[in-house]
């Protein structure tokens, strides 16, 4: 007996065997169960060791459905106990949206209708500031300006340009990265347009409408020659059915 | 209240009378399991499933009665009954029975044993779900869960029953 222990003691089980009374009650993850499936077709002693583990499987459901079930003094006993309980107030550990879900509980159905008009209100009213905001920062962002030597004081320094008569253009703003609206084609994997998107630096930055998603390319400008090489790349991409130049 | 007793009650008297080993006791646990319940309803934080949180409670309110009792011991001595009664003819018909050996032997398991293996078998819960009921890591359910089989087998092997494993 003492030797069959020091045996048993002296082995050390593998993750899988370890895994198989997971298996036969059908409790393991889908890819533990996968791989052990693969062991136990590849491995007949492990095969062996699955059936008496089944075997014990169902031994252990026997016996426990065989311990009957509690008298109704259990019950009669509990409900006492609760009957004898102090009345309970309110817990202050309730949760926030517990709390939350009880003040619009307590909430009239017409108060509910109006506060809903009202905060879809706001929303709209926000979305209009934060639009007309964002809207005047483009229009800033550059500006064109024609230099007129004949309106220039005689005392203003020369300006230091190569023609006189072309217009100076000045960047207020960093130049914006390049955008292009591209199309998916319907079998591309979400971990093929991430791969794609890590590839390119690009980001989504609108869609889908009509299919079409915005992408932005790295976070610099791009020459015109940079940029009409890049597009033709991504019209080679295997799971790109559209792209056009958004800019 | 009644709803949740309803659907768990049984469970938890099964878990329960296995660890403890008197009806009287378990039915007086799960009294205790399912007002504590009431009590600390608002504990309950819904990470875990109801019977996941039920069994742990029964399993503390369990290993409490047993220490209120100290009859821990008996377990050596339940494991020692199979050993000691193998000449008797009616065990040596019961040789024959492995299903009616192995529920012996079940029984015979120390409660640490007896309870990983109700919970994973019975009970139906993951490597995850055990090691919260228990307190102990997910590496050490699994390796306990092993020696409790291999303890399984030495136990069958002594009343006579070789099942080809280990």
């Amino acid at each position: 007996m003492m030797a069959t222990s020091k045996k048993i003691l002296e082995q050390e089980p593998s993750e899988i065997e370890m895994l198989l009374p997971w298996h036969a009650a059908g409790t393991l993850n889908a890819r533990d169960a996968r791989r052990v499936d693969e062991a136990l077709a590849r491995d007949p002693e492990l095969a062996k060791q699955y059936a008496v583990i089944q075997e014990e499987y169902a031994e252990t459901i026997h016996l426990n459905e065989s311990l009957g079930a509690p008298s109704a003094r259990a019950m009669q006993k509990l409900f006492a106990a609760i009957d004898g309980e102090p009345a309970r107030k309110p817990s202050m550990s309730l949760n926030i949206s517990a709390r939350i879900a009880g003040f619009f509980a307590k909430l009239s159905p017409r108060t509910l209708a109006w506060s809903a008009s009202l905060g879809a209100l706001a929303l709209l009213l926000q979305a209009g500031v934060i639009g007309a905001v964002l809207m005047k920062k483009q229009n800033a962002s550059f500006q064109t300006a024609s230099l007129s030597t004949d309106a220039r004081s005689p005392n203003a320094p020369s300006p230091s340009v190569s023609s006189p008569s072309a217009p100076i253009t000045r960047a207020l703003g960093p130049e914006a990265p390049p955008r292009a609206l591209v199309r998916f084609t319907p079998d591309a994997r979400v971990a093929d347009i991430t791969a794609l998107l890590d590839n390119y630096q690009a980001s989504i930055i609108d869609g889908a409408k009509g299919g079409l998603f915005r992408l932005q390319f790295a976070n610099r400008a791009m020459g015109r020659e940079e940029f009409a090489s890049l597009m033709r790349k991504l019209q080679n991409e295997k799971i790109v059915s559209l792209a056009v130049d958004a800019q | 209240m009644q709803v949740l007793y309803g659907r768990h009650h049984v469970r938890v008297f099964r878990f329960g009378f296995r660890l403890v080993r008197d009806e009287q006791v378990a039915e007086d646990l799960i009294s205790e399991v399912f007002l504590d319940v009431w009590r600390q309803a608002g504990k309950f934080e819904g990470r875990s499933a109801v019977s996941t949180w039920l069994l742990a409670i029964t399993r503390f309110k369990a290993l409490s009665a047993l220490r209120r009792r100290k009859d821990v011991e008996l377990d050596d001595e339940a494991a020692n009954a199979i050993e000691d009664t193998s000449d008797d003819p009616e065990v040596a018909t019961q040789k024959r029975d492995t299903s009616k050996a192995l529920r012996k032997c079940l029984t015979a398991l120390s409660p640490e044993h007896r309870e990983i293996v109700d919970l994973v078998y019975y009970h139906e819960k993951s490597v995850e779900e055990v090691a919260e009921i228990v307190s102990i890591p997910e590496n050490t359910v699994k390796t306990r869960l092993f020696y409790a089989r291999k303890k399984l087998a030495e136990l069958l092997k002594a009343a006579g029953v070789e099942r080809g494993w280990p």
